[in-house]
């Protein structure tokens, strides 16, 4: 019989029998939907309580382009917002720097002030729906711009729901949209923490990702190991910061890769659970349940698509979004066909939200709660997934914890090391990719994409000076004065931020007035 | 005596996503060549500096945010002010077909997209390199 290994290059046996789980409890290990340690579910009903939130990453061009986009989506029967920034945003700089020439829109929609957030959410009743904004090094920015455009709109930030990414530790090791060094970063992410805590209680301070972690081309036990000790460090770091446990961990969610090999990733997210909740209760000694449930969000893997015979993507895609359903992920992205050709295009958007529809409406998954809780397969791999991650606590532990490892470059070269297995592993055709190293298609016709040109830098680049020449400079430069005392002090730095953004002061200032506090971060580069 | 081809591998522009990068320029590496690679978000001056510094006969970069209209020209343009330009330019990285005749005008010597094997691109640098270097 030929040996068979998983796409992380994890071996797998051709039968799985009850003497594989003979030493799993069920109370202690599994327990029904809604019960600790949560194997099977935070929620007791499943989907039949509620479903999944169809919550559809996107963003491009100008604020206007990116509204238009929402809006269709909304329209479509999509039921949450998520907004993709372009690197600008993201890198916290303005349209107008020299680093963001020939990037502004391309990769996501350009945000630069206030002026830009009102456009982006003109029409759109921040009260009624949730927003998950994919920002990061410049995520205390955009929370304080987007919970000012809701005070414009007079939604209470008491009610107010939504998520930002504000995930840094996975920046270091995967993603790379780093702006400052690791300690103030993690600052201001417990700033986040302390202020939404008391002022929007109902918004999630961040989202803890190994969706990044496993695109940079980690293992599905990497993805699982760095992304919850990431959210333990987060903890740590919380803690420290002088916050009670329970004041902010039920207000932390994650956020994961929904990868090919259909059953590990299905026991990847039940694993998941199980050890935030025994850390969290154990560890931590939270007190408050809500601590102790791991809610994840779930994107298809990006990285899984072909630029090669594009439909083929949409078949990848269903597969890969029905592991976290049939593991019960609490929101969903499902990837378009053509995104490793371009941004998708509005019919492409569509498809892909059509996929997940099929799923929760026409396939009966979503009937019953857990339906391959007690597979053997499944709880060995559940079980087998757990012991490799706490194997990486250990020596992340012994590091000293995630900042020591990120710092000494270890989550990194092990990524680094598990993307160039597998691409020798493709190279050799032991791993098959369709229409890549098999079933190859020649004179394949071209797709149609989406292509963003430079009317959108021209438009952002105009409001950004409009923005400069009616706002109060004086304002500006206090508010940013107030930013930096508040950075090189203890005092929280959300206020000063609100005050800035209200002012009108633009991403790239309000990054640049900490960059000269805490300076920049710069990787060593290592291959 | 026999000289490694030298290759600068880098990253322009402000993308972190360096998978690419990272796995070709390990790929390069042990297919016997002499690889530097740059790190992130480097600018056109840094990376033909660098090129110039270690007498690079090739430069790869890595360019998935579809900023490679406004970096390559500018790269192509500093190579020829600093006289190197007999220095091969590849890009790898998500290009759109209709731009891929514009970067061979101007200079870029392979395109190289999504799903190419590592293999074919030890190759076109072997078999395109300026000819001081002995591929031994």
């Amino acid at each position: 019989m030929s040996s068979a290994t998983t796409v992380s290059g994890r071996h797998v046996a051709a039968l799985y029998t009850p003497g594989d789980i003979a030493a799993l409890d069920y109370a202690r290990d599994l327990a029904d939907p809604g019960e600790f340690p949560y194997t099977r579910g935070i929620h007791q009903s499943g989907y039949r309580g509620k479903l999944w939130t169809m919550r559809q990453f996107a963003g491009f061009g100008t604020p206007e382009d990116t509204n238009a986009r929402y809006k269709q989506l909304l329209a479509a029967g999509g039921t949450g917002l998520s907004v993709a920034f372009d690197l600008p945003t993201l890198m916290g700089r303005d349209p107008d720097h020299e680093l963001s020439l020939g990037e502004v829109g391309k990769c996501g929609v350009n945000v630069a002030s206030l002026a830009d957030m009102e456009v982006l959410f003109n029409g759109i009743d921040l009260g009624a729906i949730t927003s998950s904004m994919t920002i990061n090094s410049p995520a205390a920015m955009i929370l304080a711009m987007y919970l000012v455009v809701a005070e414009q709109q007079n939604a209470s930030w008491q009610t107010l729901s939504g998520t930002i990414q504000n995930d840094i530790l996975k920046e270091f090791i995967a993603q790379k949209e780093y702006i400052y060094p690791p300690r103030p970063s993690m600052r201001l992410i417990t700033d986040t923490f302390a202020f939404c805590a008391q002022h929007v209680p109902r918004w999630n301070t961040i989202s803890v990702s190994g969706y990044h972690i496993r695109e940079a081309g980690a293992t599905a036990a990497q993805e699982l190991a760095f992304t919850l000790r990431d959210g333990i460090e987060y903890v740590h770091y919380g803690i420290s910061a002088g916050l009670d446990v329970d004041a902010f961990a039920p207000r932390m969610s994650f956020f994961f890769n929904a990868h090919s090999d259909f059953f590990e990733e299905i026991a990847k997210y039940r694993a998941a659970r199980r050890i935030w909740a025994r850390v969290m209760r154990d560890k931590f000694h939270a007190q408050n349940p809500r601590s102790w449930q791991l809610r994840f969000h779930t994107q298809t893997a990006g990285v899984s698509l072909t630029a090669q015979q594009p439909y083929n993507n949409v078949v990848r895609t269903a597969l890969q979004a029905l592991a976290p359903v049939l593991a019960g992920t609490q929101s969903l992205h499902t990837n378009a066909l053509d995104e490793a050709l371009a941004l998708p295009t509005a019919e492409s958007a569509t498809l892909a939200l059509r996929t997940q529809q099929i799923i929760a409406h026409e396939t009966g998954v979503t009937d019953v709660v857990d339906p391959l809780g007690g597979s053997y397969f499944v709880e060995k791999l559940t079980n087998d997934l757990e012991e490799e991650a706490l194997a990486y606590f250990d020596t992340i532990d012994r590091m000293g914890g995630m900042v020591e490892a990120i710092e000494r470059g270890y989550p990194q070269q092990e990524i680094a090391e598990s993307a160039y297995r597998f691409q020798q592993a493709v190279e050799a055709r032991e791993k098959i990719i369709v229409g890549v190293n098999g079933f190859v298609a020649e004179d394949e016709a071209p797709l149609s994409i989406l292509y963003i040109d430079e009317s959108a830098a021209d438009t952002q680049l105009a409001r950004l000076a409009q923005v400069k020449a009616r706002r109060s400079q004086t304002a500006v430069d206090r508010a940013l004065d107030q930013l930096k005392h508040a950075a090189a002090g203890r005092d929280n730095t959300m206020p000063p931020l609100l005050d800035a953004v209200r002012a009108y002061a633009t991403v790239g200032e309000m990054c640049d007035a900490l960059r000269l506090v805490w300076g920049e971060y710069e990787e060593i580069p290592v291959i | 005596m026999s000289h490694k081809i030298r290759v600068v591998i880098a990253k322009p522009g402000l993308d972190g996503h360096d998978r690419g990068a990272r796995v070709i320029a390990r790929a390069l590496r042990d297919a016997g060549m002499e690889v530097i690679y740059t790190g992130l978000r480097q600018t056109p001056e840094q990376i033909v500096a660098a090129a110039l510094q270690e007498d690079a006969d090739v430069i790869g970069l890595s360019i998935l945010s579809g900023a490679h209209m406004h970096i390559c020209p500018r790269v192509m343009a500093l190579l020829e002010e600093r006289g190197l330009g007999d220095v091969l330019v590849v890009v790898g990285g998500i290009i759109p077909d209709v731009d891929i005749p514009k970067l061979k005008e101007m200079g870029v010597g392979g395109i190289f997209l999504p799903g190419t094997p590592m293999q074919e691109i030890v190759e076109f640098i072997r078999k395109n390199v300026r000819s001081r270097v002995e591929t031994a």
